[in-house]
């Protein structure tokens, strides 16, 4: 088996008296996607915000390389290696797509805010943060759109860009949040090749609604409902599983 | 391009080309003979100051989009601290006193900031103008300190030597240039900075840097500090200028007059800063010659300019260059 980087344990979110997401475990391995299915309140959202450090967990452990993450701030997660995309398009509006990937990749420099060197120092000359974000402007295939800005450019590039962005902090540990969201019938299918191309490198967490992109995608699929996982396993065994069928698949499956 | 939060940053050939023979202006305006001269060159040198208090705002305001209702709190602190630093017979060294004037208003910045820069939005608007009231009201209700009356300054501080007598106007005049000059320098570096970078990216959305790592909590308490300790350096200016402190250089009125002059130029280039308190300082006096009821006019001015140009006159002039440009 591959190397397990991400270890979520027993999470439970409780909003007042409903638990959004309740006794979840989630393992993530690096070369396989997991994906999370479900319908909508489901939980999928909150789940991805409890790893990342948006929300914190009610109850709980999650171990990201070997370290426990739970309540930590987002910013100290992403730095411990976690990259996350979120479903509502999550970037910088004003600045070109080469401006939104060159924060992304310069959060992974020393930060130094107190130190005036680093005031009068040029973001531009950062040779190490020039190349990570060229590297994953090109990964996410928006090479053409670099110096554009990210407000006008069309909405499926505006998740490849969600995608550069997370690439740029250069994360052991994917969670995209819906990245085939909105998109095309062309769009999807490159997003799909990305995110295979990925796969070697990360661990990935897929949320997602596109069937045929997570039945292509996905090494391990769990099912949540109402907060609770139903169903956890390969994608053969959770679509024959009865209790899938009857609750998210539909009949017709 | 207009999405909301986008500031104009980069300037264009004709605003620097602008920003240049301005500077040649004032550079060159003490040469001219004119009558009032006296007059004029401490008008202009009270603009020059309010204009390095403007920019120190516009790096909260229009950088980092932290707007500060308690911004002259700073400006005035260092302008106490040099009163109080002067002694009754004799001035005091520039050379150490600006400095530490400064890093006072810094430092109260600092740990003002500590609480202030973990509210957002509206609730960061009130607390800062909170601290602002409690230091005010700090020195308005205490004789130690002056009181409402506030305190002279009875000598301007010495520079001789390196040649700068400032008890005189005209050189004064140049030692405030020099002054707006480098802070504008400074900060239009800083800008550009991998500081400045996350600055921006914090006012535009500070959710999305937390979530690619930043710890936004320092940035902002930086960037707060910095914009107070060069309010300070403003305030010192001001003090030293007008020989005279009183706590309405940390009242809320002033505070509102680096908003009002942030906005009116142009946010976010601090060359809008500069220009809206040139612009601000010039109508307002305009203004107070015309009637005693200059403050209805004043206002009324403020929202014909918002309206007519919601991205300040910088930005009404990059919009006109814009069209000229795009006709084919």
């Amino acid at each position: 088996m591959s190397e397990l980087l991400l270890s979520a344990q027993h999470l439970t979110k409780r909003f007042g008296g409903l638990a959004a997401v309740n006794d979840v475990s989630v393992d993530l391995f690096r070369d396989r996607i997991h994906a999370v299915i479900g319908p909508n309140g489901a939980g999928k959202s909150t789940l991805t915000n409890l790893l990342s450090g948006d929300l914190p967990p009610t109850a709980g452990s999650i171990r990201l390389n070997g370290e426990e993450t739970a309540g930590h701030a987002p910013e100290s997660i992403s730095r411990m290696g976690l990259g996350r995309s979120y479903q509502k398009t999550n970037i910088f509006l004003p600045f070109t797509v080469w401006d939104n990937v060159r924060l992304a990749a310069q959060s992974r420099e020393r930060h130094s805010p107190w130190n005036p060197l680093h005031w009068v120092s040029s973001a531009r000359g950062l040779a190490r943060v020039n190349e990570r974000c060229e590297r994953a402007i090109e990964l996410a295939g928006l090479t053409h759109r670099t110096h554009t800005v990210a407000a006008t450019i069309s909405h499926g590039e505006q998740r490849q860009l969600e995608i550069a962005m997370t690439l740029a902090t250069e994360p052991t540990v994917l969670l995209l949040d819906e990245p085939l969201a909105g998109m095309g019938q062309a769009e999807a299918e490159s997003m799909v090749a990305l995110l295979q191309r990925l796969k070697k490198d990360h661990a990935m967490m897929l949320v997602e609604h596109d069937m045929d992109a997570v039945f292509a995608l996905a090494d391990q699929l769990t099912v949540m409902v109402n907060g609770q996982v139903i169903a956890s396993g390969s994608p053969v065994e959770v679509r024959n599983d009865p209790l899938v069928q009857a609750a998210y698949l539909g009949e017709e499956h | 391009m207009s999405s909301p939060k986008a500031t104009l940053e980069k300037l264009p050939r004709g605003v620097q080309i602008l920003l240049a023979l301005g500077a040649l202006a004032l550079a060159a305006f003490p040469f001219v003979p004119m009558e009032g001269r006296d007059f004029y060159l401490q008008m202009l040198t009270q603009m020059m100051i309010l204009a390095i208090f403007a920019m120190s705002l516009d790096l909260l305001q229009g950088v980092t989009g932290l707007v500060s209702l308690g911004h002259a709190a700073y400006f005035g602190l260092a302008g106490y601290a040099l009163a109080f630093l002067t002694p009754a017979d004799n001035p005091i060294s520039l050379w150490w006193s600006l400095p530490l004037a400064a890093a006072a208003s810094g430092l109260a910045a600092l740990v003002i900031g500590f609480f202030v820069v973990r509210t957002h939005g509206i609730y960061f608007i009130m607390v800062t103008m909170a601290f602002a009231q409690m230091i005010y009201f700090l020195f308005f209700d205490n004789k130690a300190l002056g009181g409402s009356d506030g305190i002279y300054v009875y000598f301007k501080p010495d520079a001789t030597a390196v040649g700068l007598d400032l008890e005189d106007k005209t050189h004064f005049y140049y030692f405030t240039l020099a002054a707006l000059i480098g802070v504008y320098l400074l900060l239009r570096r800083i800008l550009f900075s991998p500081f400045g970078r996350a600055l921006s990216g914090i006012r535009v959305n500070e959710h999305r840097m937390r979530a690619v790592g930043f710890g936004t909590f320092g940035y902002k308490l930086a960037a707060f500090t910095l914009a107070g300790t060069l309010a300070g350096v403003a305030g010192y200016l001001w003090a030293a200028q007008t020989g005279f402190v009183n706590p309405e250089l940390m009242g809320f009125h002033m505070s509102a007059h680096a908003i009002m002059m942030v906005i009116l130029g142009g946010m976010g280039n601090f060359a809008g800063a500069i220009v809206g308190a040139f612009a601000f300082e010039y109508v307002m006096h305009f203004f107070k010659d015309l009637t005693k009821h200059w403050q209805l006019l004043m206002g009324t001015f403020i929202v014909l300019v918002v309206i007519v140009a919601p991205r300040g006159l910088l930005g009404l002039g990059e919009r006109f260059a814009a069209r000229k440009g795009d006709q084919p």
